[in-house]
């Protein structure tokens, strides 16, 4: 089952058209890359499907639940409930991690169970505490994001949205704003999801990343997506000479 | 003047000292909310109400305190004054009829009044930039793990502004301290009314120089207890 459909997606900021007509679905399990030039439009599909950003027509479905459709040339969403069913769906990992810097790591991760899903303080401190020993920061709790490295407090990040349980979890360019070696870090993390069927996309400037992690690649230029398919065969031997030339140019 | 005098002057002006500090603590604990609020309606979306917000801010900001203390000291006698003229009579001027000027509750009512309208536009612009400078991935954050907007504002926003206004809202108290001076203007029995009362009696400077050290102690206190607020608030960055 396609847990994320996206058909004919559009989207324009005053007379500039960001995204033509992009479809793709993302299936259970699945570990999507997006990939491609800065202003290939990749950021703006994903804060469209994030809801940070309202696309201006097309669908969008995240496992079964419609977010959007149009409707005579014009966009359509769900009632607020539904947005706010499909929101606690998705997990959302930043760039720039946005924890709250006046929360510690535990305060970060509960937050959103306590308030949102109303569990109860103990349930989700315990629900915390596994995830923070797979992220490895178990001993990160009482601290506070200012006291922590790009690395941890990406991974702790992670585990705040995975408190929530999505079925999809995206990440936007998470390793940008990370010193190269702490690269390592997050990478394993999401291999280490990868194994437990995590579903997953990853916006990404980091082609050797994007191969590592990902089993489906998308390539989007100029609002367009250009190429999508197996990472060995997109990053190997594409046929495409788009994707060529912008393959060549990160290679050099 | 010998010491005693001073000791004299010192103990005259502990006197009536609490009606400084009376006029301080009002005007602080109420200009503090309406300020939040003023911030509130600045940010309306409804843009009139905006708009007024933001000419009260310009006029109060734009123009001296003491003369809006003397404005609305001044405010009902002459509205009194006026009815009297018109023969207008309806409740509303019955009722000011009732307000006795010469009395000492509605001298201090009046100030109060004047100090927090004055004091809760500056506040009011703090607080403002204090949350416009709460970066916009905090609300997308917050957005994205489902919390609502009330959510978002008061566990989220507020406690990370309340962090970046201190060092500015204690600038601003510390200029209250010096401003509360300015109630002698209609003649509010604090210490520097009395003080000028003094510098008559003795013909000298000196109890201007002791209503000096008054404010600076009371400066001295405001800080201290800042820099404590400040450090609760540093266990993050």
């Amino acid at each position: 089952m396609a847990i994320l459909e996206v058909k004919n997606l559009s989207k324009t900021f005053g007379d500039l058209k960001v995204l033509k007509d992009i479809s793709f679905n993302v299936e259970q399990g699945q570990v999507v890359a997006i990939i491609g030039p800065s202003g290939s439009g990749k950021s703006t599909l994903f804060r469209c499907i994030n809801m940070l950003e309202r696309a201006d027509s097309g669908e969008i479905t995240v496992s079964g639940l419609k977010m959007m459709t149009t409707e005579k040339n014009k966009a359509v969403f769900a009632p607020s409930k539904i947005l706010r069913q499909i929101r606690l769906k998705i997990g959302l990992v930043f760039q720039n991690f946005n924890l709250f810097p006046h929360m510690s790591v535990m305060q970060n991760i509960i937050e959103a169970p306590t308030h949102v899903l109303k569990q109860s303080k103990k349930e989700a401190k315990a629900n915390a505490e596994k995830l923070l020993e797979k992220m490895g920061l178990e001993e990160k709790a009482k601290s506070y994001p200012c006291e922590l490295s790009g690395g941890q407090q990406q991974r702790v990040s992670i585990a705040r949205a995975l408190a929530l349980n999505p079925e999809i979890l995206f990440f936007d360019e998470p390793t940008s704003a990370l010193d190269p070696e702490l690269t390592g870090e997050i990478l394993k993390v999401i291999k280490e999801l990868a194994k437990e069927k995590m579903t997953m996309v990853i916006v990404t400037h980091e082609m050797a990343f994007a191969r590592e992690v990902a089993n489906h690649v998308i390539f989007m230029d100029g609002g367009y997506i250009v190429e999508e398919g197996d990472p060995e065969e997109l990053f190997g031997n594409t046929q495409n000479e788009r994707t060529k030339q912008f393959l060549q140019r990160y290679n050099n | 003047m010998n010491f005693d005098d001073i000791k004299n002057v010192a103990e005259i002006l502990l006197q009536y000292l609490p009606n400084t500090l009376k006029l301080f603590a009002w005007t602080l604990v109420l200009s503090i909310p309406v300020g939040v609020i003023v911030t509130w309606l600045k940010k309306c979306r409804f843009k009139p109400i905006s708009w007024l917000t933001n000419l009260y801010i310009l006029i109060m900001r734009g123009t001296p305190l003491m003369l809006q203390i003397i404005a609305v000291y001044y405010a009902i006698p002459m509205l009194m004054a006026g009815a009297r003229k018109s023969g207008a009579d309806n409740w509303f001027y019955t009722l000011l009829g009732k307000i006795n000027t010469r009395d000492e509750n509605y001298m201090f009512i009046a100030l109060v009044v004047a100090f927090v309208l004055n004091y809760a536009a500056y506040f009011a612009e703090i607080f403002r930039g204090g949350i416009e400078s709460i970066p916009v991935g905090q609300y997308e954050a917050s957005s994205m793990l489902g919390m609502t907007k009330m959510q978002t504002f008061f566990r989220i926003i507020l406690p990370q502004v309340v962090k970046r206004v201190i060092p500015a809202t204690s600038n601003e108290v510390i200029v209250l301290v010096k401003d509360t001076s300015l109630a002698n203007v209609i003649a509010f029995a604090e210490i520097t009314l009395k003080s000028k009362q003094m510098m008559n009696t003795y013909s000298s400077i000196v109890p201007l120089f002791v209503a000096g050290v008054f404010y600076f102690i009371m400066n001295a206190i405001v800080t201290v207890a800042f820099v404590y607020i400040e450090k609760k608030f540093n266990y993050y960055k």
